[in-house]
């Protein structure tokens, strides 16, 4: 006999723990799972930590918006913290194109409320000490953007939906889906089987495993990026830069890296080549590469220790966009997947919409902009401006 | 401090006196010297400075622990950069400071120029320049095999350069008979005549990657090595034990204060206590006696010791208390260890109430075991190159079985290579009994003829692998019918050479005297000593004490004997009454130690995390709260988050889970990935940095 809750969550990461933790407190009794020992033990602890409502896609403002504002305060309404730093992103400038593309998003931005501007060269030193300045043409800067621990919000949002009565089970894959005609009517794992009128898909690059069992084309495939972490130094840089210009090396698509919390330097690049896949072993050319970047970027950071580098997947979407929808071809199933590297910023926002997608059946987004995040859209669309 | 009061040794029985102190550096705005090519942590410790810094999280000194570039405890500010004090040498005009808090980068925003990072692909890299690596690097030099050898340190020789004992093992094998550190000096040499083997000191590896690269950093320059094979020989790391003051500077591991003293000459304490009757704990408290530190004793948590029984005996024959089924259970102090006590302990190993004793000391040293530094080798592995292992990294033994498994090594190595060479049949064996732990321990029974003119009583009760004194009686009259594991047997016939008393590298012989004294009162023991002789200068009446220690009566030092093949081993002449000559085994060095009052202590919650300053506390809340995954306690406390990259608490977590009741097969242990050392960001860039 299969034990029965009103909803369960197939993954346990960025997404999947925020989602369960929304759904808990609508009322429901959740189920999450994940195959892993823990909750955030895939992307979610590869991920930096940056969260910015800056983007250039409606339904990421919107989604991310709502992520900053649930992390911004969480400390205050949990009494949990989850080392939220608000110094901002800056994105320093260095080309007349990039410089265009940044101005022409600001409007939209601007549109919706979010606070970020262009500034010249003497505040992006400011904001950026020891900033090289030759060719610097200024930059944005949103000071109401963020960091946050991943690791420690995957699990302050697991405990906060446990204490709301969400049940959480680790080592435990779902082997199969369960089905009354199109309908899912639950999972089955390797140890039992669970029902319930609702299962929500959050399974990040794993997402294409469950294509297969649920016999769905699900777009998501997974790329991998390289991070590392440096020794804690005393607090140097209050904003996440983004270096938005291509290697000389040939390599980097683009940089970025901000201090913690805690004090150390996060760090990651975009590989101008993808390495398809999901392979989580480190690289040899990763440091190489990514030191002279940095270093020649902001050179007295050539004295800080590094201290460990990982792999983490983005789950990529033909179209860069997360697929966040109720599939109407299987009533009861709701996909939360494809963040494409996003997940962790998006989390929160978008567990908000996945219970109001399980529980009213339409989303929190205005349908204009929600049609962006639709499963059967047509992913040949035109890529988000700024990724 | 001035040159002449240093904390420095300036007398040993068996090393001789380093250089003086020239080199001048800054410490903190003050001018301190250090010897030319001293590591920081040895000139501050030298200076009388034990505490080298503060953290940042509660405040806590921070001092040495491992000396051996794993902990990353010891981390001072030099010329305005992070660095471990115990791998970076001083340098003239150096400005140190202590690390308080979070460390700053200095805004040195001059811009950087980077050169490409050098590839090498040697045949084979082997990691580690200690007994195995060294003797695996010969057997393939001997071939001609294109192979780069790297280790951290200056010198090739590992914890070789810390063993001033005589080897145990086999004469023809493993040089048995002979200080661990001439062995060291004689391999190097013999390493030296191998061009093919390039040899890389001051070098660390800091990780393997997926695409089959090992990065190492050499004398401050990062390069990549994509070897065929790699031997993985970087020895072990000192296990760890979690009690309330077991993060004061003061409590250190015993490899690390062997460094201090035996390899840097540093008087690194005045008295201390030791945890741990293994090999480690009995030697590093003996080496501390040599040094002139006083040991007023050593608990063990067994019922025994676990160490050889020869080593145990001539720790007691010296006067040195051994409490066996006992533990620490707190060391206390202001910023550093000023007194210990320590419990009984039951079958459970929980402390007996009312069983404490406390000692005033300004040292404790962690002896309860070695790990093997195995990490490299479980991702080599994983990213499927060939790789081997030797020596402590494949399992914890002597030095002698190092040697002997860095050889077989090589030669299985050279195999791979498709060099056609044998290992000969008894390698295998030989190597399991050089790794083998003691054996029975027997009565200890004098020769058959104890009226003879002279003979040995071989105070050697307990099956050990070792053989010297089977091979230099010039009458051959010590046997080993078997293996050299078994106890060694004496028939008649002793010509009174001292030969055997002079190689037992357990300092178990002595000879027996009898025609010394023509009214027979008295008998002459021959006995070898390896101290100053003003410790029991000629004349001194000195305390007797059987092979355990215990009181016998008394003797009188007649004389002492030096020869120069004696390597500084010393041979005393000790007179005794004649009724004792078949008791007596040593006589005692050192005054009793006496006891202080026990005080209760407020600080009952210990770190277990040194990096991040964890508490058991905190750990335990957390595992009873339901977490499983350790990956997930480092996310909610910072366990194994910092320096050391989790090397240092990650058994310990897994003893409190045990604790906890929680089985080990329901916990996930830490990820491990790049780097296992931490290393400057500009270094991986290409930028070249002096060390």
């Amino acid at each position: 006999m299969a034990q029965a809750f009103d909803a369960i969550v197939v993954g346990c990461g960025s997404v999947g723990v925020p989602s369960a933790y929304y759904l808990a407190r609508k009322g429901l009794k959740v189920l999450a799972l994940d195959r892993r020992s823990a909750v955030g033990q895939g992307e979610n602890k590869a991920a930096i930590g940056g969260v910015r409502a800056t983007h250039s896609d409606p339904a990421k403002i919107l989604i991310c918006r709502e992520s900053l504002r649930e992390f911004s305060t969480w400390k205050e309404t949990h009494g949990v913290d989850i080392d939220w730093k608000p110094g901002g992103y800056c994105f320093p400038v260095y080309g007349e194109e990039t410089e265009g593309v940044l101005k022409g998003i600001l409007p939209l931005q601007k549109s919706y409320g979010l606070n970020i501007d262009w500034v010249d060269t003497d505040a992006i030193a400011d904001l950026v000490p020891g900033i090289e300045r030759e060719g610097l043409r200024g930059g944005t800067f949103s000071p109401e953007d963020g960091q946050v621990s991943p690791l420690k919000a995957a699990v302050a949002f697991e405990r906060a939906a446990m204490e709301l009565g969400a049940e959480f089970r680790f080592n435990e894959p779902v082997v199969a889906y369960l089905r009354d005609g199109d309908s899912i009517t639950g999972v089955r794992t390797a140890k039992g089987e669970y029902s319930a009128p609702h299962v929500v898909l959050a399974a990040g690059a794993d997402a294409g495993r469950h294509s297969e069992m649920l016999g769905l084309n699900i777009p998501v495939e997974p790329d991998s990026h390289e991070a590392g972490i440096t020794m804690p130094v005393k607090e140097f840089l209050k904003p996440l830069i983004v270096d938005l210009r291509p290697g000389p090396e040939g390599k980097t698509a683009n940089f970025y890296f901000g201090q913690v919390a805690d004090g150390a330097i996060i760090f990651c690049y975009t590989p101008k080549e993808l390495f398809k896949g999901d392979n989580r072993e480190s690289l040899s050319e990763f440091l190489p590469v990514l030191a002279r970047r940095m270093v020649s970027l902001i050179p007295r950071m050539r004295h800080l220790l590094v201290r460990r580098v990982w792999r983490g997947c983005y789950p990529m979407t033909p179209d860069g966009v997360p697929i966040v929808d109720n599939v109407g071809s299987v009533p009861g199933l709701t996909l939360a997947v494809g963040m494409c590297g996003q997940g962790f910023m998006m989390g929160p926002g978008t567990g908000m919409n996945v219970a109001e997608l399980v529980t009213e059946g339409r989303s929190l987004l205005p349908p204009e902009v929600q049609v962006s995040l639709r499963f059967g859209r047509d992913y040949t669309g035109k890529k988000e401006a700024l990724k | 401090m001035a040159k002449a009061q240093q904390h420095r040794l300036r007398r040993h029985p068996i090393l001789d006196p380093l250089g003086e102190p020239t080199v001048a550096f800054e410490y903190n705005g003050e001018t301190l010297f250090a010897r030319e090519g001293e590591v920081i942590s040895s000139a501050l410790f030298a200076n009388g400075i034990r505490i080298f810094g503060h953290h940042p999280r509660d405040g806590g000194a921070q001092g040495i622990y491992c000396v051996n570039g794993q902990c990353s405890q010891c981390a001072v500010i030099a010329d305005g950069v992070l660095v471990k004090a115990c791998m970076t040498p001083v340098r003239a005009g150096m400005v140190v400071e202590s690390c308080e808090g979070f460390p700053a980068i200095p805004p040195d925003d001059r811009r950087v120029e980077f050169h490409e990072i050098p590839e090498h692909k040697p045949q084979v890299l082997i990691i580690g320049g200690g007994p195995a690596g060294i003797d695996a690097a010969i057997e393939l030099g001997r071939f001609g095999i294109d192979c780069i050898l790297v280790d951290d340190k200056p010198e090739l020789g590992g914890k070789l350069s810390l063993q001033t004992h005589y080897f145990f093992g086999s004469v023809r094998d493993c040089w048995a008979g002979t200080r661990g550190i001439r062995i060291g000096e004689m391999l190097s040499e013999e390493l030296a005549r191998h061009p093919s083997v390039q040899v890389w000191l001051n070098t660390t590896a800091l990780g393997a990657f997926y695409d089959k690269k090992i990065g190492v950093l050499k004398d401050g320059e990062y390069h990549l090595i994509n070897p065929q094979i790699v031997l993985v020989a970087c020895g072990a790391r000192e296990k760890n034990i979690v009690f309330p003051g077991c993060d004061l500077p003061g409590v250190y591991g015993a490899g690390a204060f062997q460094t201090l003293v035996n390899r840097d000459r540093i008087d690194a304490a005045s008295r201390l206590f030791v945890v741990g009757g293994g090999n480690v704990g009995l030697i590093a408290a003996y080496h501390a006696l040599q040094a002139g530190i006083d040991v007023a004793g050593l608990v063990e948590a067994l019922p025994y010791c676990g160490g050889y029984k020869v080593h145990l005996d001539k720790l007691r024959r010296m006067g040195v208390p051994v409490w066996t089924s006992h533990t620490v259970v707190r060391a206390e102090g202001r910023e550093r260890v000023e007194r210990v006590t320590i419990s009984q302990i039951d079958r459970d190993f929980k402390p007996v109430s009312g069983t404490e004793q406390a000692f005033d000391v300004d040292t404790l040293l962690i002896a309860v075991g070695l790990a093997p530094i195995n990490e490299l080798y479980e991702k080599i592995k994983q990213y499927g190159i060939p790789v081997y292992a030797a020596g402590d990294a494949d399992e914890i033994a002597e030095a002698s079985a190092a040697i002997f498994s860095g050889r077989i090594a090589g030669r299985r190595i050279l195999r791979e290579l498709g060099v056609e060479v044998d290992i000969p049949q008894d390698w295998e064996p030989l190597a399991e009994i050089l790794r083998s732990k003691p054996g029975e321990t027997s009565e200890f029974k004098p020769p058959e003829d104890v009226t003879a003119r002279v003979f040995p009583m071989l105070w050697c009760t307990q099956e050990i692998p070792c053989n010297p004194c089977t091979v230099v009686c010039p009458r051959d009259l010590i046997k080993m019918p078997g293996s050299i594991l078994q106890l060694p047997h004496y028939t008649d016939g002793c010509i009174g050479c001292g030969r055997c008393v002079a190689i037992c590298p357990g300092l178990a012989i002595n000879l027996v005297i009898n025609d010394y004294d023509p009214q027979g009162e008295k008998a002459l023991l021959m006995m070898p000593f390896e101290f100053e002789i003003a410790v029991a200068p000629p004349g001194t009446e000195v305390v007797t004490v059987d092979q355990a220690g215990g009181t016998v009566g008394t003797g009188r030092i007649v004389a002492f004997k030096e020869h120069p093949d004696l390597d500084r081993r010393k041979l005393v002449m000790v007179e005794v009454p004649d009724a004792d000559k078949l008791k007596v085994a040593g006589f005692r060095i050192r005054p009793e130690t006496v006891a202080v009052d026990v005080e209760a202590s407020d600080e009952e919650d210990p770190i277990v995390c040194r990096c991040e300053r964890v508490r058991k506390s905190e750990i335990v809340r957390e595992i009873r709260r339901g977490v499983r995954d350790m990956n997930q306690l480092k996310s909610l406390l910072r366990v194994g988050m910092g320096a050391c990259g989790g090397k240092t608490c990650s058994t310990l977590i897994q003893r409190i889970f045990r604790e906890e009741g929680v089985d080990l097969k329901d916990v996930t242990v830490f990820t491990e990935r790049p780097l296992v050392a931490e290393a400057p960001l500009g270094v991986f860039g290409g930028e070249k940095r002096k060390q």
